[in-house]
């Protein structure tokens, strides 16, 4: 425990270097990809698939409500998730009392997620 | 902070990342040969012995085929998704404690990338990345099969991702760590693996590590029965083979995560009961891993051989209405039962 508490910033510099391979690797097989493969563009080749017809309109057209719904009940749900990971991390030490104040802002969070199902906003039809 | 430190990390970063395209790379020779197996035929045997050099072909044709982009895509991120999805992919394992330490030559090497006290949460920060690569190529190939999957992609990994937080959450008052090492250490043997404690956490932690890999049977991003090939419909050569990589190194790393987090890692039986020296115990462990990480793998295939797709609002359904509620009462029984004990036992 000792050991993993006194993380400093020179533990995460191998991070770092991990990513710098990744980097390298991603970067290198596009631009190897580029290089090596053959180039002749034709006009229908060039445009977008769709089933083998003229394709209609531009495809960036506005999507469905729920997709937004769900993404805006993620953001408030994930936040309230962040605050239990502190919470889960010292629950022995904080006894029975962080653990009836936890409940209480878990039940906090059911009656919005009963009303956000009450309210149908998870239906898909 | 000395000159070796950073060397003896370089020699574990290039191992474990050549590792993990290796892997990656006959994962799908293994998926192919268990889907024969499943289905009663033999799979790819013409490449070599028992179609051993088939990825290596794949690989090679992945190549030098042509790069198309399409012309009403943004050129820009059409090319940025791929690299952001193989990326992620390969920067999440950093934290993944693949073994005890080594002795060589009185020194002490860890088999750790990087051992930091917030293990868990880089993990879940590098998997919130990976939308990212799906959404900006999905996005940017102006395709409306493309996009349909990229939205459902983006839609499907924030549900479950709430999910697979709530189900750590139960898993992290046990630890009481984020770190991986600690909480590795802490599963000796084989009754101190997290999975006794917390079977309901670990099938919620499951479930959802399904989804987020986009594997059967929530592969709705790419089904190529209602959208061509979802999100990558667009994409060809290369471009197309980091995708499919990316996934498969995904499904590595998940599995990876899930030995690690329930299985106990490295440990394994009676560790330290055969009077092995500090070496050997580590090397053993490291197969003994691997083995785990193997076997998470083939669950994988199986599943996907084995079950059929969801439909959308089904898989709305479960994410939301039946693993969100489940994780919350698992947080409830575990809170509960740890105090419990703490206090008359």
């Amino acid at each position: 425990m000792e050991a993993a508490t006194n993380s400093t910033p020179v533990d995460y510099l191998p991070i770092l270097l991990q990513m710098l391979v990744a980097v390298g690797f991603g970067v290198t097989t596009i631009i190897g990809t580029h290089l090596i493969g053959p180039k002749l563009r034709t006009e229908n080749k060039l445009s977008s698939f769709e089933s083998g017809i003229e394709v209609i309109g531009n495809a960036r057209q506005p999507v469905s409500i729920k997709y937004f719904m769900v993404a805006i009940l993620f953001v408030i749900f994930d936040v309230e998730v962040i605050f239990m990971y502190p919470w889960a991390v010292n629950f022995r030490s904080l006894g029975m009392e962080g653990l009836i104040e936890m409940f209480i802002f878990m039940g906090l969070l059911l009656l919005g997620f009963i009303y956000v199902i009450k309210k149908r906003a998870l239906e898909w039809d | 902070m000395e000159a070796i430190f950073i060397i003896e990390k370089l020699v574990l970063i290039v191992v474990v990342f050549v590792l993990t395209l290796v892997i990656a790379m006959y994962s799908t020779l293994a998926e192919r040969k268990v889907a024969g197996f499943m289905q009663d035929r033999k799979g790819p045997d013409r490449a070599g012995p028992f179609g051993i050099l088939q990825p290596l072909a794949d690989g090679g044709k992945f190549f030098f085929k042509e790069e198309i982009i399409p012309a009403g895509a943004h050129k820009g991120l059409f090319i940025a998704g791929p690299t952001i999805a193989i990326i992620t992919a390969c920067i999440s394992s950093a934290v993944i404690p693949w073994g005890q330490s080594l002795q060589i030559g009185g020194r002490t090497v860890e088999l750790q990338v990087a051992d930091v006290n917030v293990g868990v949460l880089y993990i879940f920060g590098v998997i919130a990345l990976g939308v990212y690569g799906i959404m900006l190529g999905g996005w940017a190939s102006n395709n409306k099969f493309s996009l349909m999957g990229a939205i459902r992609a983006a839609s499907q990994s924030i549900s479950y991702e709430v999910a697979m937080g709530l189900s750590i959450i139960a898993l992290l008052m046990v630890t009481q760590t984020l770190s991986l090492k600690e909480i590795v250490a802490q599963q000796e043997g084989f009754v101190n693996w997290n999975i006794w404690v917390q079977p309901l956490g670990f099938i919620i932690f499951m479930t959802c590590a399904f989804a987020e890999c986009n594997r059967v049977p929530f592969d709705l991003p790419e089904c190529e029965t209602e959208l061509v090939g979802g999100y990558h419909t667009e994409y060809s050569s290369m471009k197309l083979g980091l995708y499919m990589f990316s996934e498969y190194i995904n499904m590595f790393v998940s599995s990876a995560v899930m030995s690690t987090l329930y299985f106990g890692g490295y440990n394994f039986p009676f560790m330290y009961d055969l009077g092995l020296s500090q070496n050997w115990i580590t090397v053993i462990g490291v197969l003994v891993f691997f083995l785990k990480i193997f076997a998470f793998i083939f669950f994988f295939m199986w599943i996907r051989w084995t079950l059929p797709r969801f439909r959308y609002d089904q898989l709305m359904n479960l994410g939301w209405k039946i693993l969100i509620p489940l994780a919350i009462a698992n947080i409830v029984l575990t809170g509960v039962i740890t105090l419990i004990k703490d206090t008359y036992w």
